[in-house]
């Protein structure tokens, strides 16, 4: 392994393949902003570029430093105008926009930055030492575990709602999951539910809704209430932008807690970083102090570092299966596969050994990457926070276009945009009632992939047998059950003891 | 009733439709051979419907407590007419016109005069900086998304194209 290591590091230290991270990182990042081109479309762009290049390695360092500057842009759109373009990132946005809204861009950003870096360097480590052990672990799991998995993560929800709100969290994803049931599914050639539209057929579109639920609402907000725009001390100084060491302290277990947890979701092909971002969340506010738990959703770092470093390393997790396998996890690293197989290189249990200077160099150059990122990125964000300085009478109208922009590029179709504003109007609508908007997205993401999954193990077990004779899923959808059961028996214990201390004065 | 449950029950509606669709309509359609199948297109639509129906009587009904404390940061829909709706409602229209000129009017016309009506429309006053930063934009963001990254958007109305 050390030999590998070696070889490794000595091709990825290379002049010309250090300027191809740097290159990458930088491209990444910039397109990543855009809202509706996520990692998936910028690789997909690059990869002409990458195989003109010729060298198996230098391509895909070239691709890995664009798929890291992706990630990092995405978050930085949801940060900055709740416009989360990338579904990985949508949890990004839950506590990073409060944070942005109170003056703290510049902290927000920053923690992200570290949450990833530290993130994807953890998943970097893991790769490097555990690869070959899990790649046997992710193929125990079959598609009855997914979608016990999708149940958990739905079921995080709970994680999402506050007390009296668990009913408002619940509907609110069921209305998600009938949503990503319409249109032609991948199992059933079938279309569901289009009312005869013919623009319905293939569903409704991600970043439609992703704009629709949480970007258009709030400029919307803005507009309604100019007093909004100026409450978040955005007078052109960025304040705050270093983090406190009483910050560090906080946030230091939750980095370490969501790499590994991230890492390990993100090692399973299909789970991937929208479900560890969302896992991830959910499992540092449930084990969070009352008094911290209070503050997720209105700006706590501890937020939005957790979902930060979950995606990137179930980003690098992702490349387990990948490397190992040859078995893509994520419609990224499907594409990541389609480009090294046109350079020539066929991932699988024999890379390792054939090309052991791909394989390394692809790992330590995630590592590159990543360090690099952060040296990019950090005396950026200044720069980048600014953004929200733009006067109100710019900032709205471009916040606007760029929704319309993202919702256009991706399906290059205009009722897509009509679509956005109707969609626009039932979450204003929404959110005037108190109803949470984050569910009802997750339940849209999730949605098909958990109907997927159960269809094929209900085949595959002809009934619902599956889940008796799986105790792995019998035990995911316990843990789902005691995720949705406890916060209402703790709220009731609170309630109890309140009510006797009032009994005994 | 408050705004809310108004919105339960339009939901309620919706998921009944929804499950009336599920259960009496899609079945019809399936081919003889699909019917051996353990799962049916139709199952896992039947099943949201039943759940959606049944949490959205719950809201509707007012089981669930209300939280004591609202958001002092969110706006108050009772004092609506208050805040700027004429404008938000003129933006959102002008979204739609966007939407429908796209195609007609090509990307580059039509971005500019969305970028300077709404900002126009917001109080911005001073179009000697507004239209040309406007342009610039519209511009720029063309350049990069067709020549750059290579995804057609037609620049140019359509009967200059």
């Amino acid at each position: 392994m050390l030999d590998g290591i070696w070889v490794g590091l000595s091709t990825a230290f290379s002049f010309s393949n250090l300027l191809m991270v740097i290159g990458g990182c930088l491209i990444g990042t910039f397109i990543g902003m855009l809202p509706g081109l996520g990692p998936m479309s910028i690789i997909a762009i690059m990869i002409p570029v990458a195989i003109s290049i010729g060298d198996p390695s230098a391509a895909l360092i070239l691709l890995a430093g664009v798929y890291y500057g992706a990630i990092f842009g995405g978050s930085t759109s949801s940060i900055l105008i709740n416009a989360p373009g990338v579904a990985s990132t949508v949890a990004t946005s839950f506590d990073g926009y409060p944070l942005a809204r109170q003056g703290k861009a510049g902290k927000a950003l920053t923690v992200a930055a570290i949450a990833s870096f530290a993130g994807g360097s953890i998943g970097a480590i893991l790769l490097m030492i555990f690869a070959p052990a899990l790649a046997s672990v992710a193929l125990l799991f079959h598609s009855a575990e997914y979608f016990a998995l999708m149940v958990v993560g739905l079921s995080a929800i709970a994680a999402f709602a506050g007390s009296g709100q668990v009913g408002k969290a619940l509907l609110m994803t069921l209305v998600g999951l009938m949503m990503a049931t319409v249109g032609e599914g991948a199992l059933f050639n079938q279309p569901r539910f289009t009312m005869g539209i013919l623009d319905l057929q293939s569903g409704f579109g991600f970043i439609t809704l992703a704009m629709a639920m949480f970007a258009l609402p709030e400029a919307l907000f803005l507009v309604l209430d100019p007093s909004r725009s100026n409450s978040g001390g955005s007078s052109g100084d960025i304040k705050d932008l270093r983090i406190t060491k009483a910050e560090a302290k906080k946030i230091a277990p939750v980095i370490g807690r969501q790499s590994i947890q991230g890492f390990l979701i993100g090692v399973l092909p299909g789970a991937g970083a929208t479900i560890a971002s969302f896992l991830g969340y959910a499992v540092e506010r449930n084990i969070a102090p009352k008094e911290e738990q209070a503050e997720f959703g209105k700006g706590s770092v501890k937020g939005l570092a957790a979902p930060e470093s979950a995606n990137n390393a179930a980003c690098t997790g992702s490349f387990v299966p990948l490397l190992t396998l040859g078995i893509p996890g994520s419609g990224t690293t499907a594409i990541l596969l389609g480009a090294l197989i046109a350079l020539n290189v066929s991932p699988g249990p024999r890379l390792m050994i054939d090309q052991p200077e791909i394989f390394w160099s692809v790992i330590i150059s995630m590592y590159v990457g990543n360090v690099i990122l952060l040296i990019l990125n950090l005396p950026l964000i200044p720069y980048i926070a600014k953004v929200l300085a733009v006067p109100r009478n710019y900032l709205i109208p471009f916040i606007l276009f760029f929704t319309l922009m993202g919702a256009y590029i991706g399906q290059n179709n205009a009722t897509e945009l009509l679509m956005l504003v109707g969609f626009g109007v039932c979450a204003t609508l929404l959110r005037f009632a108190n109803y949470p908007l984050a569910p009802l997205l997750i339940g849209f993401i999730l949605g098909s992939m958990l109907e997927d999954n159960f269809s094929r193990s209900m085949q595959l077990y002809d009934g619902i047998g599956f889940i008796m004779e799986r105790p792995m899923t019998m035990g995911l959808l316990a843990l789902a059950v005691i995720l949705v059961v406890l916060p209402t028996i703790r709220a009731r214990r609170v309630r109890k003891q309140e009510l006797e201390a009032a009994e005994s004065d | 009733m408050a705004l809310d449950r108004w919105i339960a029950l339009v939901i309620l509606a919706v998921s009944l439709s929804y499950g009336y669709t599920a259960f009496f309509m899609m079945d019809a359609g399936l081919p003889p051979f699909m019917r051996f199948n353990p799962i049916w297109p139709s199952t896992f639509p039947k099943v949201i419907a039943v759940l959606a129906a049944i949490t959205s009587l719950a809201i509707l009904l007012g089981f669930e407590k209300k939280p004591a404390d609202s958001d002092a940061d969110e706006i108050d829909f009772s004092r609506l007419w208050d805040y700027n709706i004429g404008q938000a409602v003129f933006l959102l229209v002008l979204m739609a016109g966007y939407a429908l000129l796209l195609r007609p009017a090509g990307f580059l016309l039509s971005t500019l005069l969305f970028l300077v009506i709404s900002a126009a429309l917001l109080g911005e006053r001073r179009f000697v900086i507004l239209v040309p930063v406007a342009a610039v934009a519209a511009g720029g963001v063309w350049y990069l998304v067709q020549q750059t990254l290579g995804i057609y958007l037609s620049p140019l109305p359509t009967f200059l194209n």
